[in-house]
């Protein structure tokens, strides 16, 4: 069985919350007692049909305003897949927290109100799912019954969304259309009779297809260095283990390596898991490898095969997702996270905004403001090692944290 | 080869590398243990995040002294045999000390109470992170909860305002006073952690089994009725049967389910099968539908 995390996108009231809640009801997910006081709050409130929003808005706020305003992780498994849905909210204020849920998530549901088409957030949740390219998207077009399940109304909203997809910057990605009803549960587990002009899968049906081989970027390893693992013990008295997680591509005993950034060569001796043997780690193995010689290796060194170089540079551009209500402007110092590595970071210059509705670039741009997306220039203390966010998803990209407060006030992709 | 394609194996992929990144981020991490399953996969996690070398944190239990007395027999056994460090501080001593008042009435629990312990403690260690058993899928609180979830000085949630985390990116930075609760097995729900206890053969306390005991119905939920923790009206009769509990929190909040279930590939078949969530069977939670959420806000775990 695999696991397969989905992020869904979508503006307010288009029904978010109501598909996962129908998705957990018709995949017998939810346990009696939470249907229980599904149903107990649906009464009380008044409603003629069960709220299944209720099920994932799980702050009081959230009920009481009746939006989701925090990312929520919901689970659940059908015989072949387990899945993560991270449901994120709509608003554009919370921006932040679906480039959030899209970054850990290998699959997106960007919705659709039928009645209103295609509409400005829509081409930001498209935009956002593009540049962190997120390979597999099902627009799901919600709310068909309010127009008596129209195949035009549906048609319509595909044609305008394939005028966006035309501007995309990563072209690979996949997108399916599929015309859902989340409050009837049509085309959501079960197809429905009602749309028989349709007769491509339903939503649940198409994510139990994907192929996992198929989502993940397969690039070329890459071993940050995490911990150092010294026993000091009479049993392993020269042991110097080098603990982390394989990004990337696979690594195998006997591999020729160069560790970063002292350039020294050497060899893998051993590769372990607990107390096992491996002859090869597989990419998101949390392992602990051993080296031929005894060589100099601390926290946030990188462990790459020999040829097989990312750059190494003191200056990089991304594209950065801003996400904190105090400006990031030129000659402004955070701290990069990249991976588990930590340097300070100066802001060299914002090239230009960009607008995630793909409406252009802007130039000649201050300061960056909450949920502003832009290419910018950052100048490093020292050193980091990096692949291209479009080659390397996880070696590709970092998070900023403000020196003051300790937030993480953005996310970039490296260019 | 060591491969990362099944289900617990990605998620236990996942939980040692946040294990490590504890380890490498703060300077006084504790692991929280209450001898409940989910804090012994923790415990079997760290184990296995550090081998050769030991745990480079202790262990803590909040002792709310209404424990079942198989959950510290299991405890005090379990530290004994890994070699490793535990702290107890008890909830009675706050009581004594007059800082948290005892509950009364037929729902009277010490549930609540252990938030003062627990901060108490973190302060009195000067702990900068600790690591919870506590899981996403368990209530729609923690659903919105993070990996590293940062807690001001006075051990607060502010749940509005949370660090986003991307990619494996957690971010650790805090400032004096303030302290993280790790979240390792976030992302996986009972089944996965029964499923992870029957692969690695790891061993539980006896109370998770199906068992005979004298227990009370009360609100359609099954109390113990040994060691008198838990209130009991008069005209509420004892009667004996086969129960198991889902979990080991503080036995005046915790229920007992019928259970036949004798092994853990039983338990396993059982939970696969059941349409009652875990903590369907915790009376903390039924208090209102905002109760873990308020009491998050307070410095709960």
């Amino acid at each position: 069985m695999e696991v397969l995390k989905i992020a869904t996108a979508g503006s307010v009231d288009d029904g978010k919350s109501t598909l996962i809640g129908r998705i957990l009801y018709d995949t017998k997910s939810l346990t009696t007692d939470k249907l229980e006081a599904i149903e107990k709050t649906s009464k009380q409130r008044g409603y003629d049909y069960l709220d299944f929003s209720l099920a994932t808005d799980g702050l009081v706020a959230e009920r009481e305003q009746g939006i989701t305003i925090d990312v929520a992780h919901i689970y659940f498994s059908t015989k072949k897949k387990s899945y993560i849905i991270a449901d994120t909210p709509g608003h554009v204020e919370y921006t932040r927290n679906m480039v959030t849920g899209a970054s850990t998530s290998q699959a997106s549901i960007i919705l659709i109100d039928a009645r209103k088409g295609v509409i400005e957030q829509t081409n930001r949740h498209f935009f956002i799912n593009n540049l962190l390219r997120v390979k597999d998207i099902v627009v799901a077009i919600n709310k068909m019954d309010l127009v008596d399940y129209s195949e035009e109304v549906y048609n319509k909203i595909k044609a305008d969304f394939s005028e966006l997809m035309s501007k995309r910057d990563y072209q690979d990605q996949k997108i399916t259309f599929i015309p859902v009803s989340a409050l009837k549960g049509d085309n959501v587990v079960n197809k429905t009779d009602k749309m028989p002009w349709y007769t491509g899968e339903a939503l649940l049906e198409h994510l139990e297809a994907i192929d996992k081989a198929d989502i993940f970027n397969v690039g070329t390893p890459r071993f940050p260095v995490q911990y150092v693992i010294r026993p000091k013990t009479e049993e392993f008295h020269d042991y110097r283990g080098y603990a982390g997680k394989v990004y990337g591509g696979d690594l195998s005993v006997g591999d020729d390596i160069i560790v970063l950034p002292s350039k020294t060569r050497s060899k893998i001796k051993d590769i372990y898991f607990y107390d096992e043997k491996y002859e090869t780690a597989s990419r998101r193995s949390s392992v602990t490898i051993t080296l031929e010689n005894d060589i100099n290796v601390s926290r946030g060194d990188m462990i790459v095969k020999e040829g097989d170089l990312p750059t190494i540079d003191k200056q990089f551009t991304a594209n950065v997702c801003w996400m904190d209500t105090d400006e990031l402007r030129p000659g402004g110092k955070y701290v990069v996270q990249h991976g588990i590595n930590k340097v300070l970071a100066k802001v060299d210059r914002i090239n230009h905004k960009i607008h995630p509705d793909y409406s252009g670039f802007e130039k000649d741009v201050t300061g960056l403001g909450i949920n502003d997306i832009a290419s910018v220039t950052f100048k490093l203390n020292k050193p980091i090692f990096y692949d291209q966010f479009k080659n390397h998803r996880t070696n590709g990209s970092f998070i900023l944290i403000d020196t003051q407060s300790n937030n993480t006030v953005g996310a970039g992709f490296i260019q | 080869m060591k491969k990362d394609t099944s289900h617990i194996n990605s998620l236990e992929n996942e939980a040692i590398y946040i294990m490590r990144e504890v380890a490498a981020q703060f300077e006084k991490p504790v692991l929280l243990f209450s001898g409940g399953k989910d804090s012994i996969t923790l415990v079997r996690l760290a184990v296995k995040a550090f081998y050769p070398a030991k745990v480079p944190f202790p262990l803590m239990h909040i002792d709310t002294g209404h424990n079942f007395p198989e959950t510290i027999e299991f405890r005090d056994r379990l530290v004994k045999e890994l070699g490793l460090e535990l702290i107890v501080r008890n909830v009675q001593d706050s009581i004594d000390e007059g800082k948290v008042k005892e509950e009364s009435g037929r729902y009277a629990s010490r549930n609540m109470l252990q938030t003062t312990t627990l901060l108490d403690a973190l302060e009195e260690f000067k702990f900068d992170a600790a690591i919870g058993g506590a899981r996403r899928d368990e209530e729609k609180a923690r659903a919105k909860e993070r990996i590293f979830s940062v807690r001001d000085d006075f051990g607060q949630w502010d749940e509005k305002n949370q660090r986003p985390e991307l990619f494996d990116m957690l971010n650790g930075e805090i400032d004096l006073g303030q302290n993280v609760r790790v979240f390792p097995i976030s992302n996986w729900t009972e089944l996965d952690v029964w499923s992870y206890i029957e692969k690695e053969n790891i061993e539980i306390p006896s109370i998770y089994f199906a068992h005979k005991r004298k227990v009370f119905l009360r609100d359609g939920m099954i109390w113990s009725a040994e060691d008198g923790i838990v209130y009991r009206d008069e005209d509420e009769e004892v009667i004996e049967e086969m129960v198991r509990f889902r979990t080991v929190g503080d036995m005046s909040c915790t229920a007992a389910v019928l259970s036949d279930a004798v092994s853990i590939s039983k338990v396993v078949e059982e939970i696969r099968d059941s349409s009652i969530s875990e903590r369907g069977a915790r009376i903390d939670d039924k208090r209102s539908e905002a109760a873990m959420e308020k009491r998050k806000q307070q410095g709960y775990f």
